[in-house]
C-alpha cells in the first residue's frame, strides 16, 4: 500500500465488488469461563461440587455485511451486542467460528495481511472520556496510529491530523489540547477522528451516541451519515436505542441473550416485526408521538446469561409461548426474502 | 383532572452556585405548580438545571450552592424559609425523592429490611413488626415477587431494575404527596423501563401522589406526563400540557429538541440539528440564553423574554407557529 498524504485516497468506492460481502461472521461464538481460585480448586480435589461455568456471551451468530451497508445491532444489556462488536473489531478473539473479511478468513491470513485487514475495521466507543488517553494531546491521539502504521510520515502528521479534524467538524487549532478540555460531543468527534485516521472501510460503533444529549446526539448521527456518503464507510451500529437504529440502519439485527432472534431490513422490521421479542421492544420503546398512554409492559426480568432458559431463551417472558418453546430451541430461519427470525410460531402458518 | 389546590408551588425559584469561576445561575426564576395526582415532566439537557430544581424543592442544596430567591410552597407552607428540623419531617414523609442510580442511594451493607424499617421508624412511632409489614406491602405494590425473601436480601443481590423498584418502594413507604424522580429509568433497559413507568403511572392514579419526573428524554415524558416543562440554561422556556408542548411547541428550543429526535425525521435523511453547544452557566449570553443558537433570534432577544401568560407558556419574542 502506498503511503499518501491525502486522507482516504485508499478507500475504494462502495459497491466496487458487491459480490463478496465486506464482512462475514460465520458461527461466531464467545464463551467466557469463570476460573476457579485456589481454594475452589482445592475443594474440588477434595470432592466438593465446584465447577467452572461458562457464559455464552455470543452464541453461534452468523451475519453478512455488504460493502457500504449500515447494519444496526439492537438488544438490551447482557445480550452480547458489545461482545459481538468487539469480536468484529478484532479486540476480543472468538471462542469458535470465524470472521471473513472480503471473503478471506481473518484467522488464516498471513501476519502482514491480517494486520492490514484489521486496520480496515475500526471501533468507536461509548464513553469518549474512558477511551481517550487523558494524558495525550489530541494531535497525538489522532496522529499516533497512522504514523505507527506508516500511513503518514512524522513530518506530514500535523497536516494529516488537521485534515482529519476538519473532516469530523473539529477546529484544527485545538490539536494541542487535551481531551478534558472538550465537551462530550467534541470528545466523541475525537474518538471518531482517531478511528478514521487509519483510513478504515468499516466502523464498529458501540453505543457511540448513547451518552450524548439529544441535540448533540443529532449532530453526531449526522456526522456518521455524512462520513458514510463521503467515504463509503460500512457500519455495524450497536445501540439500545431503537429510534437511532431505525433512522440510520439499512438492516437491523435484534439479539436476545447471546443469540440473534431477528434480522430484517429496517423499514420492514420497524413496521412489521416478526419475533415476539422484537414486537415487545418496539411496543415499549417510548416515542415522542404517543400521548398519555398506558404502559403495558412484558413481564419478567432479562434472564442471567449464566443460566439461560432451555429452548427459546425468550419463552419465560413471551406472551405467545407454546409448550414446544420450553424444550426446543428455534432456529434462525428465512421467513421472507432478506428476513430471518428465530421463532416456532413461524412454523404454524 | 379535578381542580384542586396545588400540592406544590414553586415560584420564581433561584438557586445559584458561588464558585471561584463566578456565579453559576443553575436555576434562575423557575415557577410551576403541581396538583394532586398530576405528573409533571421536567425536561432538559445536561446543565439545564432540572436536577438542581428538584434538589432545591427538598432543600438539598449544599455549599457553594444556595437558594437565593423565590419560594417553594408545600400545601401553602414555604420550604425555603423553613428550618432544617421541619424539612427533615417532610423529607421522605410528605415529599420523597428517587435518584437515577439506586446503587448510590441504597446502603450496600444493610439488608433491604433494615433500610426500609429504618425509614418507617424515622417518621412514625410504630412497632418494628408493623414497620416490617408496611415495608413488605410497599415491595408488593411495586411488583417485586416473593417480598418476604427479598426483604432479607442486600442491594447487590438485585438486578438494576429491581433495585430501582426498591428505591421507589422506599419512597412510597409513607405515601407521600409528592415524589420527585430524577432520571429514575435512564440507566434501565427498554422493557424494564416500561415496567417502572407502568408502576408509577398506576401509583399516581391510585394514591393521588403528584410526581415530578426529571428527564432528558422527551419520548418518556410525552407518554407519561400530564404537563411538560422544558428547561434551558436554568429557566423554563416552555410549559404546558403534553399535547400543547409536543404537538404545539412554540419555543425554538423545544422545536429543535423535537426535531432532533430520530423517529421524527425521515429515515436516512440528515437529522434537524440545533447548531452550537449548551452555553456554560458561568458565561450565559445576555437576554435569552438560547439566542446564539436560535434561528429566529432578533435584536429584541437581547432582553430576557418573559414567560407568556396562560396555561401554555413560552419564553420567546419570536415564537414559532404550532408544529405540524
Amino acid at each position: 500500500m502506498t503511503a499518501t498524504t491525502s486522507p482516504f485516497a485508499a478507500v475504494p468506492s462502495p459497491g466496487s465488488d458487491s459480490a463478496t460481502p465486506m464482512l462475514e461472521l460465520s458461527h461466531l461464538t464467545k464463551r467466557f469461563t469463570t476460573k476457579l481460585d485456589f481454594a475452589e480448586r482445592l475443594a474440588k480435589r477434595l470432592g466438593a461440587k465446584v465447577q467452572e461455568f461458562d457464559v455464552h456471551a455470543v452464541d453461534d451468530v452468523s451475519l453478512t455485511i455488504a460493502p457500504g451497508e449500515v447494519v444496526g445491532l439492537v438488544g438490551e444489556s447482557g445480550c452480547g451486542k458489545t461482545t459481538l462488536g468487539r469480536m468484529v473489531a478484532g479486540i476480543t478473539p472468538p471462542s469458535s467460528g470465524e470472521l471473513l473479511y472480503r471473503g478471506k478468513s481473518m484467522a488464516a491470513l498471513p501476519h502482514d495481511e491480517a494486520r492490514q485487514a484489521k486496520l480496515k475495521i475500526q471501533m468507536v466507543f461509548q464513553d469518549p472520556m474512558a477511551s481517550l488517553n487523558p494524558r495525550l494531546r489530541v494531535s497525538e491521539i489522532i496522529g499516533e496510529a497512522p504514523r505507527v502504521h506508516g500511513i503518514v510520515s512524522r513530518n506530514e502528521q500535523t497536516d494529516y491530523v488537521a485534515s482529519i479534524m476538519r473532516k469530523v467538524g473539529l477546529d484544527p487549532a485545538y490539536a494541542a489540547r487535551f481531551p478534558h478540555q472538550f465537551s462530550g460531543g467534541q470528545r466523541q468527534r475525537i474518538g471518531i477522528a482517531r478511528a478514521l485516521a487509519v483510513q478504515p472501510e468499516f466502523l464498529v460503533c458501540d453505543e457511540s451516541v448513547a451518552a450524548l444529549d439529544v441535540s448533540i446526539q443529532a449532530q453526531i448521527i449526522n456526522l456518521f451519515m455524512g462520513l458514510r456518503r463521503e467515504l463509503g464507510l460500512t457500519y455495524l451500529f450497536i445501540s439500545h436505542d431503537l429510534g437511532v437504529v431505525e433512522h440510520i440502519a439499512d438492516r437491523a439485527v435484534i439479539m436476545y441473550l447471546g443469540r440473534v432472534v431477528e434480522v430484517a431490513p429496517s423499514a420492514e422490521l420497524f413496521t412489521k416485526p416478526n419475533h415476539p421479542y422484537s414486537r415487545a421492544l418496539l411496543d415499549e420503546a417510548p416515542r415522542v408521538d404517543t400521548r398519555k398512554r398506558t404502559f403495558a409492559p412484558i413481564r419478567g426480568e432479562i434472564p442471567s446469561p449464566l443460566d439461560p432458559p432451555a429452548g427459546c431463551a425468550f419463552h419465560p417472558r413471551c406472551p405467545l409461548a407454546l409448550p414446544r418453546c420450553r424444550s426446543e430451541r428455534p432456529a434462525l430461519r428465512e421467513i421472507a426474502p432478506g428476513r430471518l427470525s428465530a421463532c416456532h410460531l413461524n412454523d404454524m402458518q | 383532572m379535578t381542580r384542586q389546590e396545588p400540592v406544590l408551588e414553586v415560584e420564581d425559584l433561584r438557586t445559584h452556585f458561588f464558585t471561584r469561576g463566578g456565579v453559576a445561575k443553575a436555576v434562575d426564576g423557575v415557577s410551576f405548580t403541581l396538583r394532586r395526582g398530576e405528573i409533571l415532566g421536567l425536561v432538559g439537557e445536561s446543565g439545564s438545571g432540572k436536577s438542581v430544581t428538584g434538589m432545591s424543592v427538598l432543600g438539598l442544596i449544599d455549599a457553594p450552592g444556595r437558594i437565593v430567591g423565590g419560594a417553594v410552597r408545600y400545601r401553602g407552607e414555604d420550604l425555603v424559609t423553613a428550618g432544617e428540623k421541619r424539612l427533615r419531617q417532610l423529607r421522605g414523609r410528605r415529599i420523597a425523592m428517587i435518584f437515577q442510580d439506586p446503587m448510590m442511594t441504597l446502603n450496600p451493607v444493610l439488608s433491604i429490611e433494615t433500610q426500609m424499617v429504618e425509614t418507617v421508624l424515622a417518621h412514625e412511632k410504630v412497632s418494628r413488626k408493623e414497620a416490617r409489614e408496611r415495608s413488605r406491602e410497599a415491595l408488593v405494590r411495586v411488583g417485586i415477587p416473593s417480598p418476604d425473601e427479598r426483604l432479607a436480601a442486600y442491594p447487590h443481590q438485585f438486578s438494576g431494575g429491581m433495585r430501582q423498584r426498591v428505591a421507589i418502594a422506599i419512597a412510597l413507604l409513607h405515601r407521600p404527596d409528592v415524589i420527585i424522580a430524577d432520571e429514575p429509568t435512564t440507566a434501565l433497559d427498554v422493557t424494564i423501563q416500561a415496567q417502572i413507568l407502568f408502576e408509577m403511572q398506576k401509583l399516581c392514579r391510585e394514591t393521588g401522589t403528584a410526581l415530578v419526573w426529571i428527564t432528558h428524554d422527551l419520548a418518556v415524558v410525552s407518554g407519561l406526563a400530564d404537563r411538560i416543562a422544558v428547561m434551558y440554561a436554568g429557566r423554563i422556556v416552555e410549559i404546558g400540557t403534553a399535547v400543547e408542548v409536543i404537538d404545539g411547541a412554540r419555543h425554538p428550543y423545544t422545536h429543535g429538541l423535537l426535531g432532533s429526535v430520530p423517529s421524527r425525521n425521515r429515515r436516512g435523511e440528515p437529522l434537524a440539528q440545533i447548531p452550537g453547544m449548551t452555553p456554560s452557566l458561568l458565561n450565559l449570553p445576555e437576554g435569552c440564553a438560547f439566542r446564539p443558537r436560535c434561528p429566529r433570534a432578533t435584536d429584541a432577544c437581547l432582553a430576557l423574554p418573559p414567560l407568556s401568560d396562560g396555561g401554555h407558556g413560552w419564553r420567546c419574542f419570536n415564537p414559532q407557529g404550532a408544529a405540524a
